[in-house]
Order: C-alpha cells, then sequence, then structure tokens
C-alpha cells in the first residue's frame, strides 16, 4: 500500500502539473519552454501518479496507450507541414493567422504550434512508455 | 499509354477488395481490364504501321532532364498487345488455378501490378523510367515465385531470381548513366538518332557490357540461366506469364530498344551471339534431362530466349523479321503449353513425364491446346510455328561470317525441340492409359479456354500470317533496324533449302524420340552444370556472404554494453585528440581569471559527485550522485544564459532517476568485478574523453568562428518572419523543423524498439 498523502498529493499535483506543461509548451514561442520541455513535464507528472499507484491505474487514467500518443504527434508533425504543399510551397512552409482576441490582445495562431504540439506529444508519449513499460516489467 | 498503366495499379490496389465482393468471378471480370487494353493497344496498330508514334512526356526531374516520357511504336506495341492480351488469359487462368485459396486475391493483385509495370518498361522512352519499371517487373516477380510462401523452396528460388536479376538491374543502372552521359540526353529516341556518336565514344565499351549484363540476367541467358528453371516454384500461371510469355523478355526488348543506338558493332555481334547461341544450345540439351514438366518447358524457354538473343546479335533485316515473328509465336506457345501443364498438374496431381499419359480422353480440350502448341513448337505446319523456323533458318543461313556456326547449332536446337513435342504429343497426350494419382477428368472452362486461345491463335495466324500478323511484324521490325522494311509472310516459300532443312529436322526430332530414354540419361551423365555450374557458384557466393555477415556481426556486435561503450569513448576521444594534433588548433587556459565564487562551488560540486558517483558501494548512492553532476551541469547553463536546455536538463534528469529506478528491480546484485587493471583502464579513458572536452572547449573560447552570418540570420529574423522572441524554439519548430521532424521520429522508432525488446514473448518467463 502507497502511503496516503503521497496518493492524495498525486490527485491534487497532477492536474496542476499538466496545466503547467501545457503553460510551458504555449509561453515556448516567446520565453523558455516549448512542446519538448512541455511534453517531459507532462510525462513526469504521470510519474508522479505512476510512484503513488501502479502501471495499471496510471494507464487507466491516460485512457489511451502511449504509443498512441508518440504516434498520433509524429502524424500531426508531419501533417502540419502538408499546408505549404497545398499552396504549392516547399513542404514545412510556416503558415500564420493573427487576430486580435478581446482582452487579451494579438494572437497569433500558426503550423508551428501545431508541429510544436506534435513534438509535445511525441516526447510526452515516448518518456511515458518507456517508464510505464518498465513499471510492469 | 500512362492511363494503361496507371489503371493496371489501380486494378492491381483493388484487386483483393473485389475479390471478396465479387467471388468466384473476379478473375473473368478482372481480365476485362487487360481485355480492352489490348484491343486499345490494337485500335492504334494502323497509325504505327504507318510510321507513327505516340509520344507523352510529363516532367519528372527536369533540373537533371529526366522526364516521366512514353513512346508507342512498334516494338512497343507488339509487346504491350503480348503484355495485354496473354495477362487477361493468365487472369481468367488463375482464377480456376487456385480456387478456393485465401490468397486469390492477392495473386490478382500481384499480376495487375505486374502487368503495369511491363507496360511501362516497354512503353519508357526515358531511361530512367526503364529503370524503375525494370526494378518493379523485378520486385512484384519476386513476390510472385514466393506465392507459396510457406515453402522454403519458394522463398529460395524467389530470393535467388530477385539476387540474379537484381546484380544485373544495378550493372544497367551503371550502364545507362553512362549511357546518357555519353549521349547526352536519357531519352531513348534521341540516343538512337545518335548511335554513331555513341559507338565511337570511349566508354562504349563499358556501355556494352553493363547493358548486356542487365538483360542477360533478366532473360537468362547462359551462365545466369539457372534462375530460371529455379522460378518455377511459382504457381503454373505466374509462370505462363512472368517467366515465359513477358518478363524474361524484358531483355531480349532492351536488347532491340538500344539496338539502333548501340547495335551492329563487332563486339555487340561477337558477345550477344555468342552468348543467345550458346543459350540456344544448351537450354535444349537440358530440358531433354528433366522429368518434370514444368522443367522441360522452362528449359525449352531458356532455349527460346537464347534464340531471340542470338538474332539481335545477327542483327540482319532478316534476323529481326524472324526474331519478331519468333517472339510472336513463342509466346503464344509457351504461355498455352505453361498454362495446359499447370491444368494437367491441377488434375492429375502430377507433373511427372513418365507418369502422364492418354489424357486425351480424360482431357480433351486442355489435350488440343497442349498438342497444337507442341506441334508449333516442333515448328510443323500449318501453324504459326512451322513459318517461324523456316524464317530462322533463313536468318541462319545468310548470317554474314557466322553461318557456317550458327545454322548447324539452330537445326540441332530444333531436331532436340522437335524430340520433346513428340514426347508431349505422342506420350502425353496420346499414349496408353495414365497412371496418375487419381483419375483425370476435364478441367473446368478456365483451365482449358485460357491455353486454347492462344494455341488456336496459333494455328489461325499461322494460316494467313501476312493478313493477320504483316503490319504489326513489319512495325516492330522496322522501329528495331531503325529503318523500314518490306516484309511478307508466306506460309509456304517453295521448295527450298530451307523447306529441306525443316524436312530433316523433322525426322531427326522423331529419331531422337525413338532413343528418347537414353538421350535423357546421357544428358543426365554429361550435366556437370548441376555440380559445377553457376547455380553452385550463386549458392557458394550467398552461403559465403552469410558467413561473414555473420562472423562480422559477432565480432561488432558482441552485446556487451561496458564494450560498446568502451569502443565509443575510445574512438571519440582518439579522434577528438587527433584533430586537435593535427589542426594545431591552440589551446590555452586563458589569463584572466574570470570565476565567481558560486561558479566555483558549482564546480567544485560537480568534481565532487563525479567522483563519489564512482566510489560508491550502492547503487542509490551512484544514482544521487550522478544527480548531483546533471543538476549541477543544468545550474551551468542557466548561469550562461541557456534556460531551455537547463529546463530540458532538469527534465531528463528527473526522469532518468525515474527509469534508473525502475531498472534496478531486473539488475543482479551491486557488486564490483572489475580487477584493477580494468579500473585503471577505465580511469584513463575517462580522462582522456573529460580532458578532450576540456581542451575543446578552451580551444571554442580562443577562436572566433569564421562567420556569425548564420547566428546574426536567426537572431535578426526570429521575431519577424518566425513571430516567436525565443530564438531557440523558433529554430526547432519553424526555419529547422525538417530536422525536428526527423529527430522526433527518430525518437518514436527507438520508443518502439524498447517497447518490442521489453514486450518480447517469453522474456518473462526466461527471467522468472
Amino acid at each position: 500500500m502507497r502511503p496516503v498523502v503521497l496518493r492524495t498529493a498525486a490527485r491534487v499535483v497532477l492536474p496542476l502539473l499538466l496545466v503547467f506543461s501545457l503553460f510551458l509548451f504555449v509561453r515556448g514561442h516567446n520565453s523558455p519552454g516549448g512542446g519538448f520541455i512541455g511534453g517531459l513535464t507532462a510525462a513526469l507528472a504521470f510519474c508522479l501518479h505512476l510512484v503513488a499507484h501502479d502501471p495499471a491505474a496510471t494507464r487507466r487514467v491516460l485512457r489511451l496507450p502511449p504509443r498512441i500518443f508518440a504516434g498520433g504527434g509524429l502524424a500531426l508533425a508531419g501533417l502540419s507541414g502538408m499546408g505549404g504543399l497545398l499552396q504549392g510551397q516547399p513542404f514545412m512552409t510556416a503558415a500564420w493567422s493573427q487576430t486580435t482576441v478581446p482582452g487579451l490582445g494579438k494572437l497569433a495562431i500558426g503550423t508551428p504550434l501545431i508541429f510544436d504540439l506534435g513534438v509535445y506529444f511525441v516526447v510526452f508519449g515516448v518518456s511515458l512508455g518507456i517508464v510505464l513499460t518498465l513499471a510492469e516489467d | 499509354m500512362l492511363v494503361a498503366i496507371l489503371s493496371a495499379f489501380a486494378a492491381a490496389a483493388l484487386a483483393p477488395m473485389l475479390h471478396r465482393l465479387l467471388g468466384r468471378w473476379t478473375g473473368w471480370i478482372l481480365a476485362l481490364l487487360p481485355a480492352a487494353l489490348c484491343a486499345q493497344f490494337l485500335a492504334r496498330l494502323p497509325a504505327i504501321s504507318a510510321g507513327g508514334v505516340d509520344l507523352q512526356a510529363w516532367p519528372w526531374l527536369p533540373d537533371l532532364g529526366i522526364s516521366l516520357a512514353l513512346r508507342l511504336d512498334g516494338l512497343a506495341l507488339i509487346f504491350a498487345l503480348l503484355i495485354s492480351g496473354i495477362g487477361a488469359l493468365v487472369l481468367v487462368y488463375t482464377g480456376g488455378y487456385l480456387k478456393g485459396d485465401p490468397r486469390l486475391g492477392r495473386a490478382y493483385g500481384l499480376l495487375l501490378a505486374f502487368l503495369g509495370s511491363m507496360l511501362g518498361l516497354v512503353c519508357a522512352d526515358d531511361l530512367i523510367t526503364l529503370l524503375v519499371f525494370w526494378e518493379l517487373t523485378g520486385v512484384w516477380s519476386y513476390f510472385l515465385i514466393g506465392f507459396d510462401s510457406g515453402r522454403p523452396a519458394a522463398r529460395a528460388a524467389a530470393l535467388q531470381a530477385l539476387l540474379v536479376t537484381g546484380i544485373g538491374g544495378l550493372a544497367l543502372l551503371a550502364g545507362a548513366l553512362l549511357l546518357g552521359d555519353a549521349g547526352g540526353t536519357w531519352r531513348i529516341s534521341e540516343l538512337a538518332a545518335r548511335g554513331e556518336l555513341l559507338k565511337a565514344h570511349p566508354h562504349y565499351r563499358a556501355i556494352l557490357l553493363l547493358v548486356l549484363a542487365g538483360a542477360f540476367t533478366k532473360s537468362a541467358q547462359v551462365p545466369f540461366h539457372f534462375w530460371l528453371p529455379g522460378a518455377m516454384e511459382a504457381p503454373a500461371p505466374v509462370s505462363a506469364y512472368l517467366h515465359s510469355a513477358t518478363m524474361v523478355k524484358a531483355g531480349v526488348y532492351l536488347l532491340a530498344r538500344l539496338h539502333p543506338a548501340l547495335g551492329a558493332t563487332p563486339e555487340w555481334h561477337a558477345l550477344i551471339t555468342l552468348a543467345g547461341a550458346t543459350t540456344m544450345l544448351a537450354g535444349v540439351i537440358l530440358a531433354l534431362g528433366q522429368q518434370d514438366l514444368k522443367k522441360v518447358l522452362a528449359y525449352t524457354t531458356v532455349s527460346g530466349l537464347g534464340t531471340l538473343v542470338l538474332l539481335l546479335g545477327l542483327g540482319t533485316r532478316l534476323a529481326m523479321k524472324a526474331g519478331a515473328v519468333f517472339l510472336l509465336v513463342h509466346a503464344l506457345y509457351k504461355s498455352a503449353l505453361f498454362m495446359t501443364g499447370g491444368t494437367i498438374d491441377h488434375e492429375t496431381g502430377t507433373r511427372d513425364l513418365d507418369r502422364l499419359s492418354g489424357l486425351r480422353r480424360a482431357m480433351p480440350r486442355t489435350s488440343l491446346a497442349l498438342a497444337l502448341s507442341a506441334l508449333s513448337m516442333a515448328g510443323m505446319p500449318p501453324l504459326l510455328g512451322f513459318l517461324s523456323k523456316e524464317l530462322l533458318y533463313e536468318a541462319k543461313l545468310q548470317a554474314p561470317g557466322v553461318a557456317p556456326v550458327v545454322t548447324p547449332m539452330g537445326i540441332l536446337t530444333n531436331v532436340l525441340l522437335v524430340t520433346i513435342a513428340a514426347v508431349l504429343v505422342a506420350r502425353v497426350v496420346l499414349g496408353h492409359g495414365g497412371r496418375g494419382e487419381h483419375r483425370p477428368h476435364e478441367a473446368p472452362p478456365a483451365l482449358w479456354l485460357a491455353p486454347l486461345l492462344p494455341a488456336l491463335a496459333g494455328l489461325l495466324i499461322g494460316g494467313f500470317p501476312d493478313r493477320l500478323v504483316g503490319p504489326l511484324i513489319e512495325s516492330a521490325v522496322a522501329a528495331v533496324g531503325a529503318e523500314p522494311v518490306e516484309v511478307t509472310l508466306k506460309l509456304w516459300h517453295g521448295f527450298n533449302l530451307v523447306l529441306v532443312l525443316s524436312i530433316l529436322t523433322v525426322m531427326g526430332g522423331l529419331v531422337g524420340y525413338r532413343f528418347y530414354p537414353r538421350l535423357r540419361a546421357l544428358v543426365r551423365r554429361i550435366d556437370l552444370g548441376a555440380r559445377l555450374g553457376p547455380a553452385r557458384i550463386y549458392e557458394r557466393a550467398l552461403a559465403g556472404m552469410l558467413a561473414l555477415a555473420g562472423a562480422q556481426t559477432r565480432l561488432l556486435q558482441h552485446g556487451y554494453l561496458r564494450r560498446y561503450i568502451l569502443v565509443l569513448v575510445v574512438t571519440a576521444a582518439g579522434l577528438g585528440w587527433m584533430a586537435l594534433a593535427v589542426g594545431k588548433v591552440p589551446v590555452k587556459v586563458p589569463p584572466a581569471w574570470d570565476l565567481r565564487v558560486h561558479e566555483a562551488c558549482l564546480a567544485v560540486a560537480i568534481g565532487a559527485g563525479a567522483l563519489a558517483a564512482v566510489r560508491a558501494r550502492s547503487r542509490l548512492a551512484v544514482i544521487a550522485c550522478l544527480g548531483v553532476v546533471g543538476y549541477g551541469v543544468a545550474l551551468v547553463f542557466i548561469l550562461f544564459g541557456a534556460p531551455d536546455l537547463a529546463m530540458t536538463q532538469f527534465l531528463v534528469e528527473t526522469l532518468t532517476v525515474i527509469v534508473l529506478v525502475l531498472v534496478f528491480y531486473s539488475l543482479p546484485r551491486f557488486a564490483s568485478l572489475s580487477s584493477a587493471a580494468t579500473r585503471a583502464r577505465d580511469a584513463l579513458v575517462a580522462l582522456a574523453a573529460g580532458g578532450l572536452m576540456t581542451a575543446l572547449v578552451l580551444a571554442v573560447g580562443q577562436t572566433r568562428p569564421a562567420s556569425t552570418a548564420l547566428t546574426d540570420f536567426y537572431a535578426r529574423s526570429s521575431l519577424p518572419e518566425g513571430l516567436g522572441r525565443n530564438v531557440v524554439n523558433v529554430i526547432l519548430v519553424d526555419f529547422r523543423a525538417l530536422d525536428t521532424l526527423g529527430e522526433i521520429t527518430v525518437l518514436t522508432i527507438a520508443a518502439l524498439g524498447v517497447f518490442a525488446l521489453l514486450k518480447r514473448p517469453g522474456r518473462r518467463r526466461s527471467a522468472s
């Protein structure tokens, strides 16, 4: 039986860490952070859950197998480069759309963001997948 | 033409699905496509025999002058008609032959994909396009020979065919590159017009030898002939289609296609005539020694390919005409023979010539197809084979210089072909009673109609040769000879020397049939090829290569992690020190030590952590010490302005600790196993590697980069073009996103490897 304090703490900290990882991911374009760091943070959040519970419980919380996250992230990153191709530009040409959101200021969303999200999921899926597989062994 | 090729590939992709939907009629329905293609090609005949050509070209790699160029002329047309026409029959036949087999849909798909590739090969007007289709036919052939992938013999035969034709394909690639370079164009039609230039080029001999290597391996010429009989592991329709009627003739096609560009030189005549004549005679002699009906047919196919190559080597107009007619008749009778052979095997359960007899009562229609095609092979009037044989004799008699040699060889070949045909007709069809495994009965329509049609076509064309195929032959000869030629085809040439030779051939063949058992035993005794021939060399070479690969793998991939690490570190450190020494890079300690107190503390902490890790007595202590080193390095990153790197380092350190703790459970007890000497060696290696890194850092501090243009560019354009102030991240996800994509792909593949290794079946059992 794992310590109650750890389990309770993990329950509270897991969502906080996930939000933090998203924060790191989103701010990455202007300040330190990004998909790689965000993905690692998210993976570590689930590692904490794993230490507090057991691999089966972590997999249940995760809902999808980690390899789906990794493969899906890779597909997302690859697809994000296709936009340029359709317009006759080289593969991976970035496309941006800038909008002004009331109350937040100017917001720029572009294909590099989608690409970075792909990196986020690949790093998350790969590192968590390896840890989970080791933990089950 | 492109539509024709693409439609075949599309049908190939849909075939397995169609097969599930349509069931037993799939073969008949799929055959409609090649039949329609055949009709469409036939409709082009009047225009093409009038001297026209169809041209289609799309730029492919315009910077290199490579295009997807297709060109339909007389030569391409005769091949396209055979490919699509026989393809339709083979699809119908396959439906009957593999009825009820769960892999039938796959067979349809592979055959259609092959059909598309073969059409592309004969229509290509660009050397690179031709090579792509050439290799594709080899790939489909590999899958089709190894169709029965459960049997090791089928897999070995498929690999053999792939390796032999693949090595030839590589030679052809080199030859094509030289040829395109020498001619200054990739277009085959333009190369044909520059024949004089090419033949005078210093690379001419190299080009010729490389192209011949490609053509001879594909068309199974001695000494590369052995893969073709081996390929008889394939199902009967595959043998009928790929290994008699179409693919093996690709080499012949290539020689004919390049004849205007490279032909009619002494080297061309000598090499091709020699290979063709040898193959022609060797093939038929080896066929005589076989007992398996399919092997007999395979070796006569080798002989037929030799005849075609020989005719191209002779190079006279008469030889080209004889070649075009022989190409047609051989495709017709040989596909029919292979299909009837398959039908007989299917219905009687044996292909042993000594057990097959008197099938005319049980299988009248199959027997009719077998007899008609065998007689065409023997060159009996009034079949097309007779006409073809007359032309062959005429071409050989009039061959300049070599007539006294090739004519007797040709006559002997035909005498033995008559003997083999006599065995097929007199024994298998007529004979007295069969001794097959079970009582044979007539096959379903798909299995007798498909071979009967080409057999009847041989009879029909033999009756009216000039009217039915005259224009086709004429335009094919014109395309090869590059000048128009008057071709008249007649069954009856009058009473002349050729007819006398024909009569002698038949008589000789019948005498041969009289002594057939003795001849077969004789051939088997003198068949040194089975012991010393190229097939043995192939086996030795393959075994040797595997042994070499095994030995070097055991040497390099020994499986000891400590040795891998040792080799890696020693190599890297050694090369690094060598580069520093050879390049005379200045390594100097900076005179002024601008060291703050907290930086010095950090350095001491990292050093102490490393030392403690080496001397630690438990695993947990090692991990803790390494953690100190890792976090210390991350702090260094923060102090010197690399926050992204520092964050990554912190996270990876943490993750490493978790992974190491998890791995603990599977590791043996912590113990000090190394001797003092080993430890001293390891310390030396570690010092060399660490020292190198120190030297590198000092050297980098001394020398300014030659240009800071790249750094400036990233710093300047990160915000305006990448819309981000974090230059590192903008480089990662925008400027160099392709690199990142490559890295995350590698990461995913590595993770798949880890999953597979950790989850491999049986691991848990062996561990416990």
